[in-house]
């Protein structure tokens, strides 16, 4: 420590200070209401400076206890209040409980309206995506990307709209089939859709993947080991952004995906390292493409019929239990269900993958800057309506 | 590995804690002692041949009389899965935790206290997480009663239909 008073002319002002000079760590309340956390959450930081020492999420602001309101419901009931967990991938979220449920009760759907929710799932995918390609740039001060990503975002909402009705919440995949059949040349304007689509990639990739300033932000930030990412339940491209080949599409088929041809993205660490935020990106980037593919093969092979068919007008479950597992946008959706063979469920537990994503973030945050918890947040891609469902 | 070597093999190592086997459901699952479960988990995770590395889901569920907790397990390089249960009364629900062996039990258990009131013995950080601290109750208990009021904001409807119920009456 050096001395206040050697060259100082008076000694009357020599000021006494305290050797080692005290420090306080300092609290940082981020959130509830802040533009970055995507929705409501609350964290609450100890900095030293600018170096984070701990990052502490509170979650449960968008609480509505879906799990309780379960038990009330009718089997087919539930269906709209699971489309409100992921808003942002409605389609996915129906899709598991619909299985789930058909598998336990023995209900066998038909041919079309399982390619119909195939479609319907991988296109609600891109579009989950792509809110994550416009935030995500936003949260870093890229403006303009939100706005590509909201552009392509509309057509599909668009399509959305015309098959089902709503744009964000849908009621769409029934229990045994789907609400609707599509609608004359729906098909057509899908295909028209991935042609448009897919050349938007490079502009996306031209504008941000590979922009200087996004690689400096998010290469090598909030790194995640492999075993760390198992250890705390990730799953989806947060997983696979650690380096793990893992999709349940490919690793445990449901539905008919186990006849399509796509391959399982994973961080390869084009730029930075395998498990940093920009491989997390490059995931999801990466996976826009595959689900194309995907909704192509399956607008080739849709067969003709009723989509309606085997939509049960009594939905009866049989006394049992399962645990199903579907991979949403963010990661691996389990509905553990269990019946006792009445009307209603006695239980329907969701796991939500944004849930487990989001509680490494107590593991990774220490040493990390604030503005680069900004990033690895945004590149955990949550949804905080799954989270608190 | 089948469901009936993993139970074989758990049973040789725990004994009794280990308590029964179910593989006529569609997911077969094994039953094992409340208090055990640290040990069995640990097990299940390091032992050469299970390599059990994902907690794929942990529910807590209302029995009626009993309180349970559901594990489903699966292991990333083996490609096995499992189920595990075990079941606490309502006046004790002390179940051990597991939220050392998979770091993402920490909030799932803390789920299943919030909502159901099973305690996790040795959790390093057991409070409520989707409620308010200072809520009362359980919700997801099947006799579950909500408070009428927190912080003055009202909770029930309670008040609204003893007024229906007098004008109809």
């Amino acid at each position: 420590m050096t001395q206040w008073n050697n060259n100082f002319p008076d000694s009357r002002f020599e000021l006494e200070v305290p050797d080692p000079l005290k420090t306080d760590e300092y609290v940082l309340n981020m959130g509830p209401q802040h533009p970055s956390t995507h929705g409501v959450l609350r964290v609450v930081l100890k900095t030293d400076g600018e170096i984070v020492e701990s990052a502490t999420p509170y979650i449960g602001y968008l609480h509505r206890t879906f799990e309780k309101h379960a038990e009330h419901m009718t089997w087919p009931q539930v269906v709209p209040y699971v489309d409100r967990m992921d808003y942002l991938a409605s389609m996915n979220n129906a899709l598991g409980y619909a299985l789930a449920v058909e598998k336990l009760a023995g209900i066998e759907v038909n041919e079309r309206a399982q390619y119909l929710r195939v479609i319907v799932a991988e296109l609600n995918r891109i579009a989950s995506h792509l809110v994550f390609f416009g935030t995500f740039g936003l949260d870093l001060g890229a403006f303009t990307p939100f706005l590509y990503g909201f552009r392509e975002r509309e057509m599909i909402l668009d399509l959305f709209e015309e098959i089902s009705g709503g744009r964000l919440l849908y009621n769409y995949i029934w229990i045994g089939g789907v609400a609707w059949d599509a609608p004359d040349g729906w098909l057509e304007k899908v295909i028209k859709f991935c042609d448009y689509f897919e050349p938007k990639i490079k502009e996306y990739n031209d504008l941000l993947t590979f922009n200087k300033i996004f690689i400096d932000r998010t290469a090598g930030i909030g790194v995640i080991p492999e075993d760390l990412a198992i250890n705390y339940g990730l799953s989806g491209p947060t997983l696979r952004g650690s380096g793990v080949n893992f999709d349940l599409r490919k690793n445990d088929p449901y539905g008919i995906y186990d006849r399509f041809n796509f391959n399982v993205c994973v961080g390869d660490g084009t730029r930075g390292v395998v498990g940093d935020s920009w491989n997390r990106y490059w995931v999801r980037i990466l996976e826009m493409v595959e689900s194309t593919k995907i909704v192509r093969q399956a607008v080739e092979q849709i067969p003709d019929g009723d989509a309606k068919e085997t939509v049960p007008k009594n939905v009866r479950v049989p006394a049992g239990e399962i645990y199903f597992r579907t991979e949403t946008p963010r990661g691996e959706l389990g509905y553990y269900i269990v019946s006792d063979g009445g009307k209603n469920p006695v239980r329907v537990k969701v796991r939500a993958p944004a849930f487990s994503n989001l509680s490494v973030l107590p593991a990774v945050a220490p040493g990390t800057m604030v503005a680069d918890l900004v990033a690895i947040l945004g590149s955990l891609d949550i949804v905080l309506g799954e989270i608190d469902r | 590995m089948e469901a009936k070597e993993i139970f074989k093999k758990l049973q040789d190592q725990f004994g009794e804690a280990v308590q029964e086997l179910n593989d006529e459901v569609m997911q077969p699952y094994i039953k094992i002692a409340p208090d055990k479960t640290n040990e069995i988990a640990q097990f299940l995770r390091d032992e050469e041949d299970l390599q059990f590395d994902y907690l794929m889901c942990l529910s807590g569920l209302d029995l009626g009389e009993n309180l349970g907790v559901v594990y489903h397990l699966y292991s990333m390089k083996l490609k096995h899965k499992i189920v595990l249960k075990t079941e606490v009364s309502k006046e004790k629900p002390d179940v051990h935790t597991v939220a050392n062996i998979w770091r993402t039990a920490d909030w799932h258990e803390r789920e299943a206290y919030d909502l159901l009131g099973i305690n996790f013995v040795n959790h390093p950080d057991l409070r409520r997480i989707l409620l308010p601290d200072d809520w009362e109750g359980h919700p997801l208990r099947k006799d579950y009663k909500p408070q009428k009021s927190w912080h003055g904001i009202p909770v029930t409807l309670d008040s609204e239909e003893e007024e229906n119920d007098a004008v109809e009456q």
